[in-house]
């Protein structure tokens, strides 16, 4: 369920980095405890990003969430197939509905985030 | 989550989690926000019949030869003309006009009066009714013997007609009747909360959860889903129907509220009415609008209002419309600026996003 080459935030997103790239999603606990996703705000091209900081919101039907940066870094491409098709986000989390790519500034970062294992016993800890 | 030990709870909290609802602490009561998904429990009850647990809901029961004198004077509609087996919309409301509750008032018999009540007021409606009791009528808190179901959409008429001897057709819109379903004792009223044709039954809470599975199998033909608080707010909503704590409270009064037809200024003395009167002389100051987005931003509950850049009021109730495919909401705007067409900014995450008022409801079902 959760890939073992993802690294994941306890605010429910994932990133995979490849190359100095890092591709960001949200978690598939994060769209279950959402729900029907009828909004992707993201940010543009160009635009700097940081650990822990807001990038861009996902709404439901019931209430709107920030989406927390797992690493830090600008923004080299956009899911834009989101803002036209924002249940991908429901469908697909941690595959065709990424949200953004960023290229990393600080790549040690990463050594900050959970492992699947580590996340799945986290979210299941927070049940 | 956390734990759930103060929270109320239904007698079908069981049977929500066994099949899966997602349930929150929805004022104090555990309760299912969505079972298959929002977005698909309100086209249910907008295309085929959807089953809603709302036995969090209170009830008061008022008798005694002046039953009728205490309701008038608690409430603003004219319940003293309401005639045996009719039901109507009011509220109770505080001397200076705002609001203690919005209810639902049944006259069960000439000296008996049963009053739907939300879960969250409860008791503070009970402590204000006996409160303002100098009447010959006894007040009682009637919520424990009660659960409510609501069953509603264009298949509800025929859902529960398999469970019942009671001729449904014979109900009239905001009319009840006692009767029995599926062998029980129920009071079955042609009412509900979603802009859709339906009822409310009112069934002991020891019958509530074989009259739940009853009604799904009943439903099953009309594809039946159990729906949550989730699409019952998006369906109000879409009706434009208040709820309590959004659109109204006790700073709110009917009069801004755009429910002036629930109160009978000629009724003679209730509570309320005299800064009522007031209002209605000198005029309100702000009125209750819809509005769309203009774009595909959506504007959430709290979420400030501009006119022309300047701070003008705040959204009560903001959603996307599943039926319109837009997003719609209710704000509050100064009496003098409101009109149908305004353009409107409202503050979504610190962005003025275009809006423009419309008339509401923002959906009326096809009679």
């Amino acid at each position: 369920m959760y890939p073992e080459n993802f690294r994941y935030t306890k605010e429910h997103e994932w990133v995979l980095v490849e190359a100095g790239i890092g591709t960001i999603g949200i978690t598939d606990h994060a769209q279950q405890e959402l729900g029907d996703i009828v909004y992707v705000d993201l940010p543009k091209v160009g635009a700097a990003v940081d650990q822990g900081k807001s990038l861009g919101s996902v709404e439901s039907v019931k209430a709107v969430s920030d989406v927390y940066s797992p690493v830090s870094g600008e923004v080299i491409e956009v899911n834009h197939a989101l803002s036209e098709a924002p249940e991908k986000l429901n469908q697909d989390p941690h595959g065709d509905a990424w949200l953004v790519k960023v290229r990393l500034t600080a790549p040690g970062e990463i050594s900050n985030l959970l492992s699947a294992a580590e996340y799945q016993s986290y979210i299941g800890a927070e049940k | 989550m956390a734990v759930l030990a103060s929270l109320q709870a239904t007698p079908l909290n069981a049977i929500h989690r066994s099949m899966g609802a997602r349930m929150v602490d929805f004022g104090g009561w555990d309760m299912p926000v969505q079972y298959s998904g929002i977005l698909d429990e309100h086209q249910t009850v907008r295309k085929a019949v959807g089953l809603f647990d709302v036995s969090h809901m209170g009830e008061i029961d008022i008798r005694g030869p002046e039953a009728a004198r205490l309701v008038d004077f608690v409430t603003t509609n004219a319940a003293g003309r309401l005639q045996i087996g009719q039901a109507h919309y009011s509220a109770l409301l505080y001397e200076q006009g705002g609001f203690v509750d919005d209810i639902l008032v049944h006259r069960v018999a000439e000296n008996h009066y049963f009053l739907c009540v939300n879960a969250a007021n409860q008791e503070k409606d009970f402590a204000h009714i006996r409160a303002a009791n100098r009447f010959d009528a006894e007040v009682e808190f009637s919520s424990p013997r009660y659960a409510q179901l609501a069953i509603q959409g264009p298949f509800a008429r025929a859902t529960l007609q398999k469970l019942t001897a009671v001729d449904l057709s014979s109900i009239r819109y905001y009319w009840f009747t006692d009767g029995k379903v599926s062998g029980v004792p129920a009071r079955i009223a042609h009412t509900g909360y979603t802009g859709e044709d339906g009822y409310e039954i009112y069934i002991s809470p020891s019958d509530t959860a074989r009259l739940w599975r009853e009604l799904l199998d009943a439903g099953r033909e009309f594809g039946i889903k159990p729906c949550g608080l989730g699409a019952r707010n998006t369906l109000r909503l879409e009706a434009a129907m208040a709820l309590y704590g959004h659109e109204i409270d006790a700073s709110i009064t009917p009069f801004e509220a755009g429910l002036a037809w629930i109160v009978k200024l000629d009724k003679g003395e209730f509570l309320g009415r005299e800064r009522l009167l007031k209002q209605k002389e000198e005029g309100v100051r702000r009125k209750l609008a819809g509005f769309e987005m203009c774009g595909r931003a959506i504007a959430r509950d709290g979420y400030e209002v501009l006119i022309e850049g300047v701070p003008a009021g705040w959204v009560t109730s903001g959603s996307p419309s599943p039926t319109l495919n837009k997003n719609i909401g209710l704000c509050y705007l100064p009496a003098g600026q409101v009109r149908t067409g305004l353009p409107i900014q409202v503050l979504v995450r610190n962005q003025p996003v275009d809006a423009i008022t419309v008339a509401t409801p923002f959906y009326k079902r096809a009679k």
